[in-house]
């Protein structure tokens, strides 16, 4: 037996197995993204002339929560508000930026709470309390009308995200 | 080829097939364990044994289970529950098995630690052991997804954001986890698929390193005696059984492992038939809802103390304290620098009180894991994580002052 020959083959063998286990490490990372019929998840479109000051409304948008708060005159006017003539909407993904539970609505004390650990957030969506690291998401959205298009990147949400007010 | 002769029996048939003979010493009636143990060195053989309950429960609910998203809730809780004939057998057996399987694991690792059965030359035996602390975690959280209720979604959610490490925002590898934004049908499947088949698989080899690995460093004793298992042994096998220092696996050491294993199965049986409720979450009766979140997210009891170790803390610091208490306890082997394996009573009065400081310091947590996050828990809870990540700190400091004994 030639031991160099042997020692050929072994590393060979090695080569191409590593190869091949690379290739279908690859392939078994595929297989778990999300499906292109999940991510294709289309548009939710909102008409907001529909909301009542103070009360939230929660739609769904790629199977997330959406909230809808329309602000009365006395909340705080924030930059991340979608503004429709004189309205102002506190639109945003209804998931807590800690650990995604869905905070509760307070109306009477004008806050969101989360009961999962505790967070609470402002009615811009701002946190204020608790271990929530960043305000609740603005999600892409464009006006049209009085109506916001969910999932669609208008000129608005783009000046959000290039001021940073949201992820 | 070998040489075979005619066989007088199957035993000897199988004999010159199998060497089963040779099997049999090697594994049972010469495998030699210390005289001088107690009853909490049954824990070990009623894990393997629940592991085995859960394996037939689960065959059984396995044939009418649907791991869909629109079909999981009712094919359990209406179909196995009251179509199947004594369907809610296996389901009530399934819960309170899995409940009670953390029991028995946590008193298996405490009987370690304070026999100090992780040191000189048991290092792998902890470390399998760790090993299959955290398959059967992700076992029992899998599992948990499956009715896809609302503590099913809700726990789904908030475990599989953790992996988005904090400020870190790795939202892409949540996502992927999931197979969707949100979990999903794609999510209940490969959980499904991870439950039943891979994580098993993965627990079966597991259980097996752990085996192995107390073939060489022996099972220590109630004095952590180290003495000379070979010579023991010859004295054991000459007759000598009253002066030797071990017994035979089988069936000497068996016969009275079985006796606890039957205390236990009494007692397990009693829960199954008159207690199931506590290993059954009432809110996950309400089918899952993406859009409603449950007034109070809590874990299973297991997980409450690493659970609270996240939950007083900042979003980031939170994440690292979490885990930090998942991998603590592997550290174990390597931060007790103390020279002695003895039980923690004889190696002085440091580490008898670290032991029960980490015994209360878990239960607290566990407490407060279940309270809701509210003023005076909070910071209660505080506290107490700090106090155990201090512990960890602390253990080389004391274990080093320790005198030989
Ligand atoms: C969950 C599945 C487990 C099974 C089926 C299992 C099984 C066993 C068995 C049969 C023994 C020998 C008898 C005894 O000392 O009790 C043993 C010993 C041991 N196990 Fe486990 N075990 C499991 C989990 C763990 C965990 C989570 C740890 C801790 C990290 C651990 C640490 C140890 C140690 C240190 C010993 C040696 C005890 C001694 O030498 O005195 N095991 N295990
Ligand atoms: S998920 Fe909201 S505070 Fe943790």
């Amino acid at each position: 037996m030639n031991e160099e020959r042997r020692d050929f083959l072994g590393k060979a063998l090695g080569g191409v197995a590593g190869i091949g286990g690379i290739a279908a490490l690859y392939a078994a990372k595929r297989s778990w993204d999300p499906l292109p019929s999940v991510k294709a998840a289309g548009f939710t479109t909102i008409d907001l002339s529909a909301a009542e000051e103070n009360v939230l409304h929660v739609d769904k948008w790629r199977g997330k929560p959406i909230f809808v708060l329309k602000k009365s005159a006395d909340m705080e006017p924030n930059d991340r508000d979608i503004v429709i003539g004189e309205d102002r909407f506190h639109v945003s993904i209804g998931l807590c930026t800690h650990l995604g539970c869905i905070p509760a609505y307070l109306p009477g004390e004008e806050k969101f709470k989360c009961a999962c650990h505790g967070g609470e957030f402002d009615t811009s969506g701002q946190q204020t309390f608790g271990p929530p690291p960043s305000p609740l998401v603005v999600p892409p959205f464009k006006i049209d009308g009085t109506k916001v298009v969910l999932g669609e990147a208008g000129p608005e949400y783009e000046q959000m995200k290039s001021a940073g007010i949201t992820a | 080829m070998a040489k075979f002769e005619k066989a007088n029996s199957v035993e000897e048939w199988l004999d010159q097939r199998l060497a089963i003979n040779k099997v049999k010493k090697v594994m049972a009636y010469e495998y030699w364990i210390p005289k001088d143990i107690n009853f909490l060195w049954a824990m070990g053989m009623i894990l393997a044994m629940t592991f085995g309950v859960l394996t037939i429960s689960g065959i059984f609910l396995l044939m009418y289970y649907k791991p869909d998203v629109n079909l999981a809730f009712d094919s359990v809780n209406y179909t196995i529950m009251s179509e199947v004939g004594y369907g809610w057998l296996w389901r009530h057996m399934h819960g309170v098995a899995a409940s009670l399987v953390f029991l028995i694991i946590y008193i298996h690792m405490f009987t370690g630690i304070y026999y100090g059965s992780y040191k000189k030359g048991r290092e792998m035996i902890w470390l399998s052991g760790m090993l299959l602390f955290v398959t059967f975690s992700a076992e029992a959280f899998s599992g948990y997804m499956l009715p896809w209720g609302q503590m099913s979604y809700w726990a789904g959610m908030v475990i599989t954001n953790l992996f988005s490490a904090g400020s870190l925002e790795l939202n892409g590898l949540v996502e992927w986890i999931r197979g969707d934004y949100v979990p999903g049908d794609a999510f209940l499947t490969r959980f499904f698929m991870l439950h039943v088949l891979l994580l098993p698989l993965v627990i079966m080899g597991v259980i097996g390193l752990h085996f192995a690995s107390l073939r060489i460093p022996h099972v220590n004793n109630q004095e952590g005696e180290d003495f000379d298992f070979d010579e023991e042994a010859e004295k054991y096998k000459a007759g000598k059984k009253k002066e030797s220092k071990v017994i035979p696996f089988q069936p000497v050491f068996l016969s009275k492992d079985v006796f606890v294993m039957g205390v236990f199965m009494i007692f397990y049986f009693y829960l199954v038939f008159y207690h199931y409720q506590f290993a059954l979450d009432p809110v996950n009766f309400d089918p899952a809802d993406g859009l409603k979140t449950p007034a109070h997210i809590y874990p299973e009891w297991y997980f409450l103390w690493s659970y609270e170790i996240l939950r007083p803390f900042s979003k980031d610091i939170g994440l690292v304290a979490f885990g930090f208490a998942q991998v603590a306890f592997f550290l174990l082997p390597f931060l007790d620098k103390s020279p002695n394996t003895k039980p923690a009573h004889k190696r002085g009065k440091a580490f008898v009180a670290w032991f029960w400081i980490m015994i209360v310091d878990m239960i607290v947590l566990t407490v407060m894991g279940k309270v809701p996050p509210v003023s005076p828990f909070n910071e209660i809870g505080l506290v107490a994580a700090l106090v155990f990540i201090g512990l960890f700190v602390a253990l080389p400091i004391i274990t080093k002052k320790e005198k030989a004994v």
